[in-house]
């Protein structure tokens, strides 16, 4: 009798043991998503862009910045190098090495995609934790200026900061960019600051005399965090996006020997008619790529959020 | 003096083009060491505001809180944002309704509880995790130290509210307030913690303000009684007193208005008639005028004071012009 009540007392005393110990909230999360076609799908595809920017100096056959296929170009025949022999997907308008500019073209976009998503992620952070924590005039004052932000079409207002600047390069792109997504993270997160303000556990927190500082960022900004979180997962797309087009518009980086699928896209404009398959690639990229963070983020958004668990 | 004198204590939220709403309305009442008193009455008669009013939590814009309310000889009301910041957790401690809600969901349990005391004793994190097991155990949580890491949803309801009082008592404040404690628990739970507040606080000679509608819980519980309606405190009596002979007739439209289990099947329930949406000031006649079955033609005109019952003995306040006559034998018996 006492063996098998031993017996059950280990058997409830192992179940109680692997039962969930210390699972936060992200730990949870991710338990969802593990299982979520979706999100595998979106994050295989972000894999793949990571490492083959990280990866392409090794992978790309040849220096992107070389008119190595120049003595094919035909300027008056409107000719370009056809793939061939060692170059499958042919040569650019001057002919550079296609193949070799898409993949190095993928460094320039994960940069602008991630240090514009910083960039606007710790503007927002700082804007939108001032307005929630304070409050009263900060938080009008704030919140009005990000109103205006907001009254202009996102795209609009990066081509605009965009144009401020008289020597455009890569980075400018990445701050008009950044500026456009500041006001976003910033009212998203006031508002979630705001309804953690009126929380009991902020109460709590008050009535056991702990400090204003303490309370905003041990209490209220990491229970807040979850929507801006998902929130960037969706900008890294649009930064990248964006980013393109202000490269497009002739915005981006004059220097043309650096690749960015954005302005190799802005310059296949121009051969569009005789020479689709110069703006397929760099386009198809793009897609590829904003679609796999959108997707990612989505999952995200869902997992996270209690709302909409299944 | 008491530990705590609260005298006249009034709150007023006033928005901007609305008539202002007395919350509370003169409130008054003592707490000694190592005594639990009770306020209760039903929803928005004032008790939880009350009570965040003594701890200094109401908002500071669009809120008038007048009166006294003195700790140990320290006026609470007039104290500095700072000053009042280093009592409460210190001094005065808070048990809410909510024990999920008012946890926060994404820190553990233990640094939760390290929190307060690295915060006012000014421990190492190392020092206070190592109290913070010992506060679990003492509230009775099983395995504190595998606790302490564990966040709140994983805990029992129960658990949870253990957690809580553990944090709420960790500087071992000489004032505690627990504001329906029981509420969001299950009745063997409840009782659970009851015994444990009951025992904590005998144990430390902590003084415990116990904020309920619970009749239940105050008969458990309190020394003295506070019922509160509209704002104002309309009986106050010993426990035993007011659970013998309720003297205000929402006193007794509360006791009769509890099922019993010893009532004939089929009888109806007997509440009281009417709303607290009906109700109205205190400033011409009594406030429950239009639901008291006792009301006579005074009571709409004159606001009752509060005054000792010159009928029964024992002491006893009582705010009511025509109090329920203390009818069958046991309640004679106890008369002078």
């Amino acid at each position: 009798m006492s063996t098998r009540t031993d017996k059950i007392d280990a058997l409830a005393e192992q179940a109680a043991r692997t039962d969930s110990a210390g699972v936060s909230v992200a730990a949870a999360a991710w338990r969802r998503l593990r299982r979520n076609p979706v999100f595998l799908f979106g994050a295989a595809i972000v894999v793949a862009f990571v490492a083959l920017a990280l990866l392409s100096p090794w992978l790309a056959p040849y220096d992107p910045g070389e008119r190595m296929l120049g003595d094919q170009v035909i300027r008056a025949r409107d000719q370009i190098p056809p793939p061939q022999e060692g170059h499958p997907l042919g040569g650019d308008q001057v002919g550079r090495d296609l193949l070799s500019r898409i993949l190095i073209g993928s460094q320039q976009t994960l940069m602008v995609g991630v240090l514009a998503t910083l960039i606007g992620f710790t503007g927002g952070l700082v804007l939108g934790t001032l307005a929630g924590a304070l409050g009263g005039w900060v938080d009008t004052v704030v919140m009005r200026a990000v109103d205006v932000m907001l009254s202009i079409p996102g795209l609009l207002l990066a081509v605009s900061i965009g144009a401020l600047f008289s020597q455009p390069n890569q980075f400018t792109v990445i701050l008009a960019v950044a500026m456009v997504q500041v006001p976003i993270f910033a009212r998203l997160l006031r508002g979630s600051m705001l309804a953690q303000r009126h929380s009991d556990h902020v109460l709590a927190a008050r009535a056991l005399g702990v400090r204003q500082r303490a309370i905003v960022f041990r209490h209220m900004l990491p229970n807040s965090l979850g929507p801006v979180i998902v929130q960037s997962t969706l900008v890294l797309a649009i930064s990248i996006i964006d980013a393109a087009a202000l490269s497009f518009l002739g915005l981006g980086n004059p220097d043309d020997r650096i690749p960015e699928w954005g302005a190799m896209l802005g310059e296949a404009q121009k051969a569009i008619d005789s020479h689709p398959h110069l703006a397929y690639w760099p386009a198809a990229c793009i897609i590829v790529v904003a679609l796999g963070f959108t997707l990612m983020g989505e999952s995200l958004r869902e997992a996270l959020d209690p709302k909409s668990r299944r | 003096m008491a530990l705590l004198e609260v005298r006249d204590l009034s709150v007023v939220f006033k928005r901007k083009g609305e008539e202002p709403f007395t919350a509370v309305d003169g409130v008054s009442f003592d707490v000694e060491p190592g005594q639990t008193v009770g306020l209760v009455g039903e929803s928005g008669c004032g008790k939880s505001v009350t009570s965040m009013a003594i701890m200094g939590l109401l908002a500071k814009r669009g809120v008038k809180v007048s009166g006294s309310a003195k700790f140990d000889g320290t006026e609470l009301l007039t104290l500095s944002d700072k000053q009042m910041r280093d009592r409460r957790g210190q001094e005065l401690g808070m048990v809410f309704q909510d024990p999920l809600s008012s946890l926060n969901p994404v820190i553990s349990i233990g640094l939760q509880v390290a929190e307060v005391i690295e915060r006012h004793r000014g421990l190492s994190r190392k020092e206070a995790s190592v109290q913070a097991a010992e506060l679990l155990d003492k509230v009775g949580i099983p395995d504190p130290k595998r606790r302490l890491s564990e966040y709140p949803h994983q805990l029992s309801g129960g658990m949870r509210q253990r957690a809580l009082i553990a944090i709420a008592l960790a500087c071992r404040p000489r004032l505690l307030i627990a504001d329906e404690p029981t509420t969001a628990l299950d009745v063997t739970i409840q009782a659970q913690i009851l015994a444990l507040l009951a025992e904590l606080v005998k144990e430390t000679d902590t003084a415990l303000i116990m904020i309920t509608h619970d009749l239940g819980v105050v008969a458990g519980l309190c020394d003295e009684v506070n019922v509160l309606y509209g704002g104002r405190v309309v009986e106050r009596a010993g426990r035993h007193d007011l659970f013998r002979v309720p003297r205000h007739p929402y006193t007794h439209g509360l006791l009769a208005s509890i099922p019993r289990l010893d009532a004939p099947r089929g009888e109806r329930l007997s509440p009281i008639r009417g709303s607290v949406a009906d109700n109205i000031p205190w400033t011409q006649g009594c406030a429950f005028a239009p639901r008291c079955p006792n009301a006579i033609d005074t009571c709409v005109e004159v606001t009752p004071a509060m005054e000792p019952d010159p009928v029964v003995a024992g002491e006893r306040l009582l705010r009511c012009h025509n109090p329920v006559e203390p009818a069958d034998r046991v309640e004679q018996e106890i008369l002078t």
